[in-house]
């Protein structure tokens, strides 16, 4: 038996204030108050003071890339899980663009086996490809995939080029109830670009690329969206007018939702310095009006939720020209503490926040997760105040690729509680 | 008095007295092309490295030349010499170059921003030879150097570029240094060939050639792809060379004792006309040779060099 005590609770909607809960075989049993003396109700009990913490249903990363299989130099998921732990995070979603890509049912098994078996205790909720090899020329066996535990469809890290397979995909994926993630780039547009289109990229000598090579695809599979009545799910919203067009399209009634990233509501396209590869990112950091539209769009609820799409890379990637440099920030472990200061600033509610970091996401991809009597112990702790600085070099995942290196950051996971099991304790990480 | 930055990575980073003491010491590098013996002992015993990462001619064997001139021992590298190749990581780049024990660095890259990657990671001065489409300085330099030769200033002067200033490093260094040293600038293309977000650079933008050529004190006329056609850039050669290029009738439009730059290799009869290549308004061979003298000058001041006359 586990007991959490004194916590804050925070399950959006359900519940918020103090409580204690008690766990036992992997479930909440019980919600309440004990007296401040009495004992826990167990003489084995153990016993977590959560006093001035924040205690919240477990925090769902929908969009990273643990590399495994095929590029374990960039991260292995054992890595990649531990990563999650730390950052608070008890599942994540992997992306299929590994090597074999996730476009099978043995893939998608490989790799929940792999989280199983590696001890991080993370659980693992694939997202299989839409279309064979990534290839955007025939449909991946969706039945298969669902079955194997996939939650949802994407061909991230490339675009659905090909508009009829688009739409097949999203009536497709109808039919198992699952959502198909849209990575929108219109490749044509964007070129040879290595970084945001504008004065920046200019005075650099990068070729630019346009918001218009995101927002234009979000136009076209907002008007699939509509024209099949499946679920879609844009991914890494940058640009202002891409909000603008999620916006409109909720407001017409639409089966959209979309997640942006912790770097697109921090850092502008200036954190590219003198061609720093730590901040090459695709879609690329934008304009500060870009930034600005993003944080709108999280506090009016067109973005529904906050995922890191962390994208580990080895110096092998990262330590090259610019124009070469792999695209990616690794951002499982700085995601929570650069959300939080959405609440400092006035931006979201805590209550808002977990919304977008847990209980949006379990929505999406169609996991029950929250804090009630019965409910699986997925929880995360969460101490909002505490300053720390961000270490690259100390992070569980491989890859040390951040713009955040060196940053103080106000608030983190400081435990992480998976099954009703502790997987990441910061008091015994020396954190 | 010696330059106030240990590199020559781009126009920007240099001050106005940088570019000043730059030009002066090209000057009276000058003048040891004029004796009968075209080299000096200034830098026996240091060696240089360049790293020619993309295929250049002109400005290589003008570097190769200005650092023979001063007697240093040269170490040329191509991409095909060295076994660098696409994949390489920059730190087995710089270990290779440090290999070498160079007392300076000359670099040229296709991809912007490697002269100051290297820079970052090696404790000797690093010349930017030209990097992607960000910064060609020493190009800029010797513009400046032969616009101050034949018109005796740069401040007040109005200069006109012409091409595809969007793709043009050199464009961005000469837009940087002129305005640094007081005279105003005229950029003239269609609208796929400005740069976006122009309308900070501190420059006037036209789409009309005509315009950017009346009123000019110096005409620089960038050399144009014929391959960016296929990027849509522009509809033909042809129709480039109409609207945008450099011939006698345009040039009627232009100040008396205009100044024609090109920082070649030309390509004649698209942007400019063969007569007006090789006519009297030309400055493109003062350019070739002030090429050589600025590159003298970088060398010698960048190895830490005063001027001393009786040198
Ligand atoms: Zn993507
Ligand atoms: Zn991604």
């Amino acid at each position: 038996m586990l007991v959490i005590r004194g916590g804050r609770v925070i399950d959006p909607g359900r519940l918020d204030g103090v409580h204690d809960i008690w766990i036992e075989s992997g479930r909440i049993v019980r919600i309440g108050n004990m007296d401040e003396h009495a004992e826990p109700g167990d003489e084995n009990a153990d016993v977590i003071d959560a006093s001035g913490r924040i205690v919240v249903p477990g925090l769902i990363d929908m969009h990273v890339h643990l590399r495994e299989p095929g590029y374990e130099y960039k991260e292995t998921i054992a890595t990649g899980c531990a990563a999650a732990a730390r950052g608070g995070f008890t599942a994540v979603c992997p992306m299929p663009n590994t090597n074999p890509v996730n476009d099978s049912a043995q893939v998608c098994r490989f790799i929940i086996d792999q989280a199983r078996s590696c001890g991080a205790g993370v659980k693992v909720y694939p997202v299989g490809a839409i279309s064979v090899g990534l290839a955007g020329r025939e449909l991946a066996e969706y039945g298969e995939l669902k079955s194997a535990g996939a939650v949802a469809f994407s061909d991230d890290g490339n675009p659905v080029t090909n508009g009829q397979l688009m739409r097949r995909a999203l009536e497709y994926a109808k039919g198992m109830g699952l959502p198909v993630i849209s990575h929108c780039e219109d490749l044509l547009l964007a070129g040879k670009g290595v970084m945001n289109e504008g004065t920046f990229a200019s005075r650099l000598g990068l070729a630019g690329i346009p918001n218009a090579a995101e927002s234009v695809m979000v136009c076209r599979d907002v008007a699939l969206c509509e024209l099949t009545g499946g679920r879609l799910h844009i991914a890494h919203v940058s640009a202002r007018e891409s909000v603008e067009i999620i916006r409109h399209a909720k407001q017409r009634g639409i089966k959209v939702t979309a997640e942006t990233a912790p770097h697109f509501f921090t850092l502008t396209e200036e954190a590219v310095g003198m061609y720093d590869t730590s901040a090459k990112v695709n879609p690329p950091l934008r304009s500060a009006a870009d930034r600005d539209a993003v944080r709108e769009g999280l506090a009016d609820g067109t973005i529904d939720v906050i995922a890191s799409d962390h994208a580990p890379h080895s110096t092998v990637d990262k330590d090259v020209e610019f124009d070469a440099a792999a695209n990616g920030i690794s951002g499982l472990e700085t995601s929570l503490g650069l959300s939080l200061a959405l609440v400092k600033e006035n931006v979201l509610s805590m209550a808002d926040l977990i919304e977008k970091m847990s209980v949006a996401p379990a929505r999406i991809i169609g996991k029950e997760n929250g804090i009630f009597e019965g409910a699986v112990a997925d929880m995360t702790i969460i101490d909002p105040d505490s300053s720390w600085i961000v270490r690259a070099d100390s992070f569980c995942s491989l890859g040390k690729n951040t713009p955040f290196d060196g940053w103080e950051l106000n608030g983190r996971a400081v435990m992480t509680i998976v099954d009703g099991g502790v997987v990441f304790d910061a008091s015994k990480s020396g954190l | 008095m010696g330059l106030s930055t240990r590199d020559v990575l781009d126009i920007a980073s240099l001050s106005g007295e940088d570019i000043s003491l730059i030009l002066e010491t090209a000057r009276r590098m000058k003048e040891i092309f004029r004796r009968p013996v075209k080299k000096v002992p200034t830098l026996r015993g240091k060696t240089v490295v360049s790293f020619f990462h993309e295929p250049s001619t002109r400005t290589r064997v003008s570097f190769d030349l200005a650092a023979k001139r001063l007697s240093a021992d040269l170490v040329s590298l191509s991409a095909s010499t060295s076994s660098m190749v696409k994949g390489e990581t920059l730190v087995d780049t710089v270990r290779n170059i440090e290999q070498m024990v160079p007392d300076v660095i000359v670099i040229r890259h296709s991809s912007a921003g490697v002269p100051h990657m290297l820079a970052r990671h090696v404790s000797v001065p690093v010349i930017n030879a030209g990097d992607g489409m960000h910064a060609h300085p020493s190009q800029a330099l010797l513009d400046m150097m032969t616009v101050l030769e034949k018109k005796g200033r740069i401040d007040g002067l109005r200069l006109a570029i012409i091409g595809d200033i969007a793709r043009s490093r050199v464009a961005r260094s000469d837009i940087e240094g002129f305005l640094k040293m007081g005279a105003s600038v005229v950029l003239a293309a269609p609208p796929t060939m400005i740069p976006a977000g122009v309308e900070s650079f501190g420059v006037d933008v036209t789409y009309d050639a005509d315009k950017a050529v009346s009123g000019a004190d110096v005409i620089m006329m960038l050399r144009i792809q014929k391959e960016r056609a296929a990027s849509f850039l522009f509809p033909s050669v042809r129709e480039y060379a109409l609207r945008y290029g450099l011939n006698a009738e345009r040039l009627k439009l232009a100040k008396k004792d205009v100044a024609i730059m090109h920082p070649g290799p030309i390509n004649r009869g698209v942007e400019i006309a063969p007569d007006v290549a090789d006519g009297k308004h030309s400055i493109i061979l003062d350019q070739v040779e002030n090429g050589v003298a600025v590159r003298m000058a970088l060398f010698y001041l960048v190895m830490g060099g005063q001027w001393n006359a009786g040198d």
